[in-house]
């Protein structure tokens, strides 16, 4: 059986934070090979390190040392524009707290990233119309992110993610601020965008039934370091 | 970021914090319609002077007068070519040439004569002037009790007011009243045999002809009574108290010094003028007209270089106001600094969001710029209103003292195109040096971090 193309390579990452005369390490040394098309769930308790990891393989930190290479890409030695664009074009993110702008319709939210990539107007309300559909929020386009329900939003901000057509999806504890049910919804919904859009996700969760249920792959870390990585099923 | 998006965002952005911005935007009207409202009043008493100043005739004009006249029996001949040059009498047909000059545009003669001036049964001794229909625009008649002659060949007359007085207590009652003019009238002697005669025994013969004075009456209707001195200044020699239309004093005859002269020279049919006034298009041209007129053969005074002296001032005048007035925008500008600094600390989370989702930090920095843009615009185009209503409102304020010290309003405040379009343009370029600070802070931001803030 054929294997999938290397998509994130990451070698030997750490990132350090100096607070006064202590370092502190969050990540330390964490290597990981992440094919196309995986569901990787990167597992691990509060202080970990696993949100850190994320935030560095989508684009918005860089690694103390270390590299992370996407594409054959090292992020590390891209200059703030290109991982701005590699953050536009390749990259969906989603947010434990959803993070939709208050004071946009769920319509303008989803609209933003093509905004920023300047997708010609022509093309967004199609493209906005399909993402919404997507999620089932087609009928709920027009209202505000505070006249939708937790589980509305966050399937609201997983729009917005898609909107753009990333390779990958990032996804940091999309459930931490939903209840068991919405949460399962999510994740339904992400496991369905995989299998039909072959789409690669890392979700960070410290949700070990959920990650199970729903992930291929589970990276363990504890203080920073990767302390188990395997397969499900 | 496109433009179009990028100002849509701005402006949606502004909108949120309504009241805010709106205040932060009325601080940079307030600013610009300071310095509207000074500007506009440094342009508007230079161009109220400049109008008076135009219209008075002091500017562009060329007072003209045969060199014989000034040439008196104390003063020597003009040295080397001038003495050669032929000295001319101001007559019709010197009229007629300076007429004809380029860029000249009314040429008149002073008529001015002293006589007697009879009105119910009173009699006083005046000086008289002629004036020409050009005078009609000179500002001078504005606010007159009556109204100005009405034709140039019309048997009215003007009076100053200050003789006014003294032909009654009350000088409005004069208008529509007549009064009589007595005075000599000058006529050139018919050649018949008794003149002839006349002449032979009191000046031998040989003599070309003669002129006669013969003493004779007008009767005129008083339309107007003015206060101000419309001869003061460059072809006026002081106040006259009578004024005519200047082609009925023309048409009177009236004699003059010169005709002594002109008969002496040989000439006596042909009346000569004191003085001629030639007014030219505008100011710039007159050294060229006085320099030909010269060449000519007579004797000019104009005063040019006065409009310089009077620039300078202006101009000094204007960089002052316009100091005081930038003033007031500065202070407004630190509001607008405050106002974004503000507005980054809110808005740190969606910066972070913005960030996350392919912003670049040009992109950031684009959009605080173009909300402090949109802020300088804004507040520019309600500060030109602004600055324009308390310009207004001094006008109106003037006037209103004016009328009741009897005098005629005067606009005082003067907002030209160039004015406003400059105090937005101001306006835009300080809210965005404003707002370099904010928009490069913003920019900077770490998204991880700014994604974390509460």
């Amino acid at each position: 059986m054929p294997t999938a193309p290397m998509l994130i390579q990451a070698e030997s990452v750490s990132r350090e934070y100096r607070l006064g005369e202590t370092v502190i390490r969050a990540v330390d040394a964490v290597s990981l090979r992440i094919e196309q098309g995986e569901f990787l769930a990167l597992l691990g308790s509060s202080g970990s390190g696993k949100s850190t990891l994320l935030s560095m393989m989508a684009g918005l930190d860089r690694p103390t040392s270390g590299a992370i290479r996407v594409r054959e890409r090292n992020l590390a030695e891209l200059e703030a524009d290109e991982l701005a664009r590699y953050r536009r074009e390749t990259v969906g993110m989603v947010f434990q707290s959803f993070n939709l702008l208050p004071r946009m319709t769920l319509e303008e939210n989803v609209e933003l990233p093509l905004r920023l990539a300047e997708v010609d107007r022509s093309d967004r309300q199609s493209r906005v119309g399909e993402a919404l559909e997507r999620v089932g929020l087609a009928a709920r386009r027009q209202h505000r992110p505070s006249e939708l329900s937790g589980g509305e939003q966050q399937r609201g901000a997983l729009a917005r993610a898609l909107v753009n057509r990333p390779a990958i999806l990032f996804a940091d504890e999309p459930t931490g601020n939903l209840d068991s049910a919405n949460g399962e919804q999510i994740l339904l919904l992400l496991k369905e965008i995989q299998d039909s859009l072959g789409m690669t996700i890392i979700m960070v969760t410290h949700e070990r039934p959920l990650a199970e249920r729903f992930a291929n792959r589970i990276a363990l870390l504890s203080d920073g370091r990767l302390v188990s990585d395997g397969a499900q099923r | 970021m496109r433009t179009r998006d990028l100002s849509e965002l701005a402006v949606r952005n502004l909108r949120e914090a309504v009241l805010r911005n709106s205040l932060t935007t009325l601080g940079v009207a307030v600013g610009v319609a300071s310095l509207v409202a000074m500007l506009s009043l440094g342009v508007g008493l230079q161009t109220l002077a400049s109008q008076r100043l135009t219209r008075s005739g002091l500017f562009d004009a060329v007072f003209v007068t045969s060199q014989r006249n000034f040439r008196g029996p104390r003063q020597p001949p003009p040295p080397d070519s001038a003495a050669k040059r032929e000295s001319r009498a101001l007559d019709d047909d010197a009229r007629q040439q300076l007429s004809k000059l380029s860029n000249v545009t009314e040429v008149y003669p002073q008529i001015r004569f002293v006589t007697d001036v009879r009105y119910a049964g009173k009699s006083e001794s005046t000086s008289v002037l002629g004036l020409p229909d050009s005078s009609r625009s000179s500002g001078a008649f504005e606010g007159m009790t009556g109204k100005y002659f009405s034709s140039p060949t019309a048997e009215e007359a003007i009076l100053q007011i200050e003789f006014a007085k003294l032909l009654a207590d009350q000088p409005s009652s004069l208008v529509g009243k007549d009064l009589t003019l007595r005075y000599a009238e000058r006529a050139a002697l018919s050649k018949d045999a008794d003149d002839e005669a006349l002449l032979d025994s009191m000046m031998g013969s040989g003599k070309p002809g003669g002129i006669s004075i013969v003493p004779r009456e007008k009767t005129l209707r008083i339309v107007g009574i003015t206060e101000s001195d419309p001869s003061a200044g460059i072809g006026g020699f002081g106040g006259a108290r009578v004024y005519l239309p200047l082609k009925t004093a023309e048409q009177l005859h009236v004699a003059q010094p010169d005709d002594v002269q002109a008969f002496l020279s040989g000439n006596p049919a042909k009346p000569s003028y004191m003085a001629m006034t030639v007014r030219v298009r505008s100011p710039k041209d007159v050294p060229q007209v006085e320099a030909t007129i010269k060449q000519l053969g007579f004797a000019t005074f104009s005063l040019l270089d006065a409009t310089k002296s009077l620039r300078v001032v202006f101009t000094v005048f204007d960089l002052f106001l316009g100091l005081f007035g930038s003033l007031a925008l500065t202070v407004a500008s630190l509001g607008i600094i405050n106002t974004l600094v503000m507005a980054i600390l809110e808005r740190r989370r969606e910066i972070g969001i913005l960030k996350a989702l392919g912003a670049t930090d040009r992109d950031v920095r684009s959009l605080f710029f173009a909300e402090a843009g949109a802020m300088g615009l804004f507040g520019g185009i309600f500060g030109v209103a602004l600055g324009w209503l308390i310009g207004s409102a001094l006008t109106w304020g003037t006037t209103i003292y004016l009328h009741r010290q009897n005098l005629p309003g005067v606009k005082i405040s003067y907002v030209p195109w160039w004015l406003a379009l400059s105090a937005i343009g101001f306006a835009i370029i300080v809210s965005l040096i404003a707002g370099l600070y904010p928009a490069s802070r913003a920019a900077r931001l770490n998204p991880v971090e700014a994604l974390r803030y509460e």
